[in-house]
């Protein structure tokens, strides 16, 4: 079998948080009504996707001391709205992303667990972690975890949880367990039975050494954010290498990095759309604003359609909270200082150039290619597609590329089985009583 | 309180334990069809059954007019969560949420989660009007206008109206604001059980409903008169407070029974006084001690759900519909609604002179 008819999995990521979300957009609709997360979960299984995807925030964004007023705010707690969309989708795998620094292993399994039986074998976790004390002034556990802790934590978090999806017995006796380690240190008895999956899919995103050993180790879906070809490759290359160790197969961790995309009827048409949503994402408030999470300075009194700043980054600062830090800030600074002065870009036209780029360009047929030649190339064993508007920018993904890929032979046309497992090709985990 | 005063009805839909979400929505379908004002679903860490949150979201979009309140345990829960969790059953619910609110006293319990020993009730329920309290805050942190989406300025809110709850609390501190927006309700309906004990307190200061287990209308009346005087002490109108009965019920299978009546119950009766007879007794009864002014409703257990709510609704329910005593179809479309509790005004608004 050639590599060209590799089955590829998809997933729909529910808008963000972000300026990838265009909210000035007239289509754009309410980020938090229940109609938005069923059109977008609707659509997605329409499209025969195998799972629905939603982020967390335990606090909102601060950005110089205040709340972070530009991008779209507010979202649902994510098991809740989940267990809703069960009642409106039959096969669409739901998948939360749920921190495990801020909750106990007892009674977050309980609510996967719960969310499994309700969706009759849907549910993933995402598992994050977070070690700040800026989100821990919510908690009642506060504080600051030390960023050593954080996997190991994490790590101890998941098998608990795993301890507990095993307690019950399958033929539906329970027993009761007993756990002793670093983090947990719990006994008693699990509330519910085992769920129609066995263990809720766990889907993980860290890109660390640490990350990606806890992935190889742990989960089923890595969700990275490596969407250019060659990254992509050399992570899957990477992760994948890692699995052997842990007795596991290539097959049995799935791929799927983060990406958006753009259509248009042309390439042409759909490169001139992309540039649009690009400016449309970077108004000159959040090109500041980008600039300042750079910088990590109040650099207010900049013209954004004016030259970059002469001073450097303040590589300490603390002027935002409650959002993850990619990269050396002097480095990124010095590259684009590079590409303003090489091009002549203003402030605003050098963050719309550096980060806001969409992963994939072009007509349905262009974008169906480049889809199946990245998964051919072992960059990718599928993609959570993070669309840029609410709750409609899935709409002509569905409709007009889907059927391309399924002409293709590479996505499948129809579900194969009940559960978001059969949809990934992974195996019910062996029950360890 | 006036003989005309409206009647509510509530029921609830756990039994033994279930996991088929088929047979929570039937339930809560049928409770509807009875037009009741809200359904509850019990929750515990300490005995079988799935997420009750969980389930009753699952109910959700499967029901349309009926108010669904799960427990929700504060004692090693969160608080942040409990308040993010049913903030959005309101979401998907389009405003029928509620949260019966519940403590766990057991060392077993407490063994679960291994991060404290088990309390005594008193501490506990403080600690829950603690969880209450932020719970109120946090809904209030968003003002309803809080979003914009100013396209001349670039911003999607107007950060002046998101607030910070700075709670500082024996147990637990919460910064806020929440990554909720305000649920449609304002305030989802917070209902506690005040029979007695440390919970009567917590039910007078921060319930939106409160359950009583009495034997006699003359209990009944005295716990409501109790509840209502101690709710006005923390500055509360008393007429935002309704009191329901709680009554677990064995219908039997006759539509009178030889002796109905209440009866001391059995343990497992936990949920209230013990009612046997038939559907027509239970409105019987239900018709005497509204009309006497003992309580503004009731909240029915039935111990057989699967066999007795039918009854309830078919039997009981229908009769005092026909007798214009019970509505027969839902005016409004909030739990809130139902209840006759207006939309709470946000705290944070008051302070700044915008209400």
């Amino acid at each position: 079998m050639s590599t060209a008819t590799r089955q590829m999995h998809l997933a729909a990521h529910f808008p963000g948080v972000n300026n990838t979300t265009v909210w000035a957009d007239p289509r754009s609709g309410s980020q938090i009504d229940f109609s938005s997360f069923e059109h977008l979960a609707r659509t997605a299984e329409r499209g025969r996707f195998d799972f629905f995807f939603l982020a967390e925030g335990l606090r909102l964004r601060e950005h110089n001391g205040r709340i972070h007023d530009l991008d779209v705010l507010g979202r649902p707690e994510s098991l809740t709205v989940l267990a809703a969309l069960a009642a409106v989708t039959d096969r669409l795998g739901l998948a939360a992303t749920v921190n495990a620094t801020f909750n106990e292993p007892y009674e977050l399994a309980r609510r996967l667990a719960t969310l499994d039986h309700l969706s009759e074998g849907r549910a993933a976790w995402n598992v994050v972690t977070s070690f700040d004390a800026f989100t821990g002034e919510n908690f009642r556990r506060g504080g600051y975890l030390d960023r050593a802790d954080r996997y190991t934590r994490a790590a101890e978090f998941v098998a608990t949880a795993r301890e507990l999806w095993d307690t019950w017995t399958p033929d539906g006796t329970p027993r009761p367990f007993a756990h002793r380690g670093q983090h947990f240190a719990i006994e008693g008895e699990f509330t519910v039975p085992r769920s129609p999956q066995g263990h809720p899919v766990v889907i993980q995103a860290g890109d660390s050494p640490d990350g990606r050993e806890f992935a190889a180790s742990t989960a089923d879906i890595v969700f990275t954010r490596h969407g250019t070809l060659e990254s992509g490759r050399a992570f899957y290359a990477d992760v994948k290498a890692r699995l052997a160790k842990y007795g596991r197969e290539p097959d049995q961790l799935k791929i799927m990095p983060g990406v958006t995309f753009v259509l248009g009827d042309s390439d042409a048409e759909a490169q001139e759309r992309a540039a649009e949503i690009r400016r449309r994402q970077v108004s000159p408030q959040n090109a500041l604003l980008a600039l300042e999470q750079v910088w990590g300075r109040d650099l207010s009194a900049y013209d954004p359609d004016g030259p970059l700043p002469d001073i450097d980054p303040d590589p300490g600062s603390s002027l935002v909270q409650g959002r993850v830090r990619h990269g050396d800030p002097l480095a990124v600074a010095a590259r684009w200082r590079a590409l303003s002065e090489e091009k002549g870009l203003s402030i605003r036209q050098t963050v719309i150039e550096t980060t806001g780029r969409q992963s994939f360009i072009g007509s349905p047929r262009t974008v169906a290619e480049q889809l199946t030649e990245f998964v051919a190339a072992d960059a990718a064993d599928g993609f959570i597609l993070v669309p840029h508007l609410t709750p409609g920018g899935l709409d002509d993904f569905v409709d007009r590329v889907v059927p391309l890929l399924q002409e293709r032979g590479v996505f499948r046309s129809e579900y194969g089985g009940p559960t978001l497992r059969s949809h990934l090709g992974l195996a019910e985990p062996v029950w360890k009583g | 309180m006036p003989a005309t005063a409206p009647l509510h009805l509530a029921a609830e839909i756990g039994g033994p334990p279930r996991y088929d979400p088929g047979h929570y929505t039937g339930l809560a379908r049928l409770a509807e069809h009875g037009a009741l004002d809200f359904v509850t679903l019990g929750d515990s860490f300490a005995r079988p059954g799935p997420d009750a949150l969980a389930v009753l979201s699952r109910v959700a979009p499967a029901t349309g007019r009926i108010g669904l309140v799960p427990t929700v345990t504060t004692t090693h829960t969160e608080p942040f969560h409990v308040a993010s969790a049913v903030a959005t059953l309101d979401w998907v619910s389009r405003g029928r949420a509620g949260w019966y609110v519940d403590v766990s006293t057991t060392g077993a319990e407490a063994r679960l989660f291994g991060r404290r020993p088990a309390a005594p009730a008193g501490e506990l329920w403080r600690e829950a009007g603690d969880s209450a309290e932020v719970s109120a805050r946090l809904w209030d942190s968003w003002e309803d206008d809080a979003e914009i989406r100013d396209v001349a300025t670039g911003r999607f809110v107007d950060r002046d109206k998101l607030h910070y709850i700075d709670f500082e609390g024996a147990d637990f501190s919460v910064r806020g604001p929440a990554i909720v927006p305000r649920p449609p309700q304002g305030h989802p309906v917070t209902v506690v059980d005040g029979t007695g004990g440390p919970a009567r307190e917590t039910a007078a200061r921060h319930a939106d409903v409160v359950l009583v287990r009495a034997t006699t209308p003359e209990q009944a009346a005295a716990a409501r008169t109790d509840l209502r005087r101690r709710a006005a002490a923390y500055g509360r109108d008393p007429d935002t407070l309704r009191v329901l009965v709680a009554l677990t019920v064995d219908l039997g299978d006759a539509e009178t029974a030889p002796e109905p009546g209440l009866e001391s119950g059995p343990p497992l009766a936990a949920g209230g006084s013990y009612y046997r007879g038939g559907p027509v007794d239970l409105a019987e009864l239900i018709t005497r001690w509204h009309r006497g002014g003992a309580a503004d409703g009731f909240h029915l257990t039935p111990i057989s759900p699967g066999r007795d709510l039918e009854r309830i609704v078919n039997g009981t329910v229908a009769l005092l519909q026909h007798r214009s005593l019970f509505r027969t179809f839902y005016p409004g479309g909030t739990l809130r609604e139902h209840l006759g509790l207006a939309r709470p005004a946000n705290r944070y608004a008051l302070e700044g002179g915008r209400a």
